[in-house]
């Protein structure tokens, strides 16, 4: 590796006589060129190729589950699985279309649950003095919750709703379930709330609003697409989750209805508690209809997710 | 507004001392504020600060950076009150009511005197909407769209932005954006306008803009404006107050030094403090 030198081996400076007339005396011009003797250049190619590999394997599982839903569940995709009632062991055909209706009501109920509690304790949150021991506190126990494990919420429903109204129920699954949806709900609104400049608030201040009005006409507006994205966060995770439904909502082989009008105080099915169902039978079709349900509850979550982007997308640009 | 006001003639452009008439017409104080001590915690950040602010008439407060002058505009239509730790002695009287009386709203405070700030600060919504907020926060019943047109002709807004009502207020350029604000602040007619340094974020035709419109809305509204542009204060004030630091007692206390007609402050200041200032004569 050649060594600054004020005279001798700079390329610039070759005429004899005038060496310190050269500027760039002291810069050897080799040092530019890239060379694998060089340990940095060594590191950084190493490192770079780590970071590759590491990714790539990081995505097998990713994509191996991906595989798996459209290869085994994609199958036996047909109208009958969305308009049908589930099998009886031995039958053929069939369908889960009570689980899909059961999941979207319980989701919904859930949400209808969690949005105005997180939204509101958001704002609390969001509008507390800094330092504010109730807002610390409030925010520290939802950031325990969200990582609350989703069985002891079901715990916590069935024994709050289901021994208490005497039965399994969609409202004791929306319940179970707004529980694990609330944490999230409540603290990316905080941070979108956080988000909104302090000289918005300043100018509806300025302008003679209350605190109340501040809140609802440019707060709660302006923080509008990050709100959503929480909201569909939360309806994401809630639309997978098994545990807290085994004993809130239970499952049923029929549509949540009495008679012709919607029913939700019984049990009720969901396509999470139906592919754990069905995926340990020993019958061929369950199994199937198990991998055709986990295709279908990826495909739900993802157009949620979408929904919500280009919903959020919207009220930005306007 | 009263009806003298209303009758009063605008004044042309550029022509900022009127004659015996309009001096008649302006020396009814609208906003008497006297500072005795203002604290923020243990901070005394202002003290024995008295300025009267004259119907019709604009403004100025000039003076160093940290010596209180937007605080003290910030004092007038009680914006301090979001400050945590905010203390103030003395009193501030608009049109002869005491604003820092228990009995009153400060809310309702700032819908009479409203205020235009440093950054453009519009709203993430569209212009129209931008300008109707004061009109919806007061329930106003009548017509919205002549009212919002009304503002945005008086901000010198109206033919840039007349085909594109419905487009987002951040969509504009800042010299607009803060057009925009004083529309807002002026749809709803209150009875003062405070800006705090209005024009610090715009380029100099944007800023020669915000001028020519302040003199046109001081015949409708009174204006208090902290400029950090001594060429400005001279350009669209008619009285100017001078505040300075005092550093003596260890801490950085504000102060009223001088306040008078902008031409005696500007070319006959009566203090060392101020002529100094003026004459750029300050570290």
């Amino acid at each position: 590796m050649a060594t600054p030198d004020a005279t001798g081996s700079s390329l610039l400076s070759t005429l004899p006589g005038e060496p310190d007339l050269n500027p760039f005396a002291g810069v050897d011009i080799g040092e530019l060129e890239t060379s694998l003797r060089r340990p940095r250049t060594l590191i950084n190619i190493l490192l770079s190729w780590l970071v590759t590999g590491m990714t790539l394997v990081a995505l097998v599982p990713l994509f191996s589950v991906i595989w798996m839903l459209l290869w085994r569940g994609g199958r036996k995709l047909s109208l009958a699985l969305f308009t049908q009632l589930p099998p009886a062991a031995l039958e053929q055909g069939g369908g889960f279309g009570n689980a899909i209706v059961g999941t979207l009501i319980i989701v919904a109920l859930a949400a209808l649950i969690s949005m105005p509690l997180g939204i509101l304790s958001a704002v609390f949150m969001a509008q507390a003095p800094p330092g504010d021991r109730l807002a610390g506190a409030v925010r520290f126990a939802a950031k325990v919750l969200t990582g609350f494990p989703s069985i002891l919420a079901g715990v916590f429903a069935y024994g709050a709703i289901v021994l208490t109204t005497g039965g399994y129920s969609a409202i004791a699954g929306a319940v179970a379930v707004s529980i694990l949806m609330l944490p999230t709900i409540m603290l990316t609104a905080e941070d979108a709330i956080r988000m909104v400049p302090a000289k918005m608030k300043e100018a509806a201040i300025g302008m003679g609003a209350t605190r109340t009005q501040t809140v609802l006409m440019v707060l709660l507006p302006t923080a509008f697409p990050g709100i959503l994205t929480g909201i569909m966060l939360a309806v994401a995770r809630a639309a997978g989750e098994t545990a807290p439904l085994l004993f809130t909502a239970l499952f049923s082989n029929y549509w949540p209805l009495s008679g012709h009008h919607p029913n939700l105080m019984q049990p009720t099915a969901s396509l999470a508690v139906l592919i754990y169902n069905f995926a340990g039978m020993p019958f061929q079709n369950q199994v199937e209809m198990a991998w055709s349900a986990a295709l279908v509850m990826v495909f739900m979550v993802l157009i949620t997710n979408l929904i919500g982007q280009s919903l959020s997308r919207r009220q930005v640009q306007s | 507004m009263s009806p003298t006001s209303q009758a009063h003639e605008r004044q042309p452009i550029g022509k900022p001392h009127g004659d015996e008439e309009r001096k008649a017409a302006t020396n009814h104080v609208v906003i008497d504020c006297h500072i005795r001590e203002l604290y923020y915690g243990t901070f005394k950040a202002v003290r024995d600060t008295t300025i009267p602010v004259k119907k019709n008439t604009i403004t100025a407060f000039i003076g160093p950076s940290g010596c209180g002058k937007s605080t003290v505009l910030r004092c007038l239509n009680r914006m301090n009150d979001l400050v945590r730790g905010f203390r103030f002695e003395g009193h501030v009287h608009f049109r002869g009511r005491d604003i820092y009386h228990p009995s009153v709203d400060a809310v309702a405070v700032r819908r009479f005197i409203g205020m235009v700030f440093q950054q453009p600060n519009p709203f993430a919504t569209s212009i129209y909407n931008n300008v109707a907020f004061g009109l919806r926060l007061n329930n106003y019943k009548g017509d919205r769209h002549a009212k919002v047109e009304e503002a945005l002709k008086r901000a010198a807004l109206w033919e840039e932005v007349k085909d594109k009502l419905h487009n987002s207020g951040l969509s504009l350029s800042g010299g607009q954006q803060q057009r925009l604000c004083i529309a807002r602040a002026i749809a709803t007619e209150p009875e003062v306008l405070l800006m705090d340094e209005p024009c610090s974020a715009l380029d100099p035709i944007a800023t020669r803009r915000i001028e020519e419109l302040m003199l046109e809305l001081k015949t409708r509204f009174t204006i208090a404006i902290v400029t950090h542009n001594l060429q400005q204060a001279q350009r669209v004030a008619d009285l100017t107050g001078f505040l300075y630091v005092d550093t003596t007692q260890g801490g950085r206390t504000g102060y009223l030094v001088e306040f008078g007609e902008s031409k005696q402050i500007f070319e006959d200041p009566k203090e060392k403090h101020t002529r100094e200032y003026i004459r750029g004569e300050f570290s």
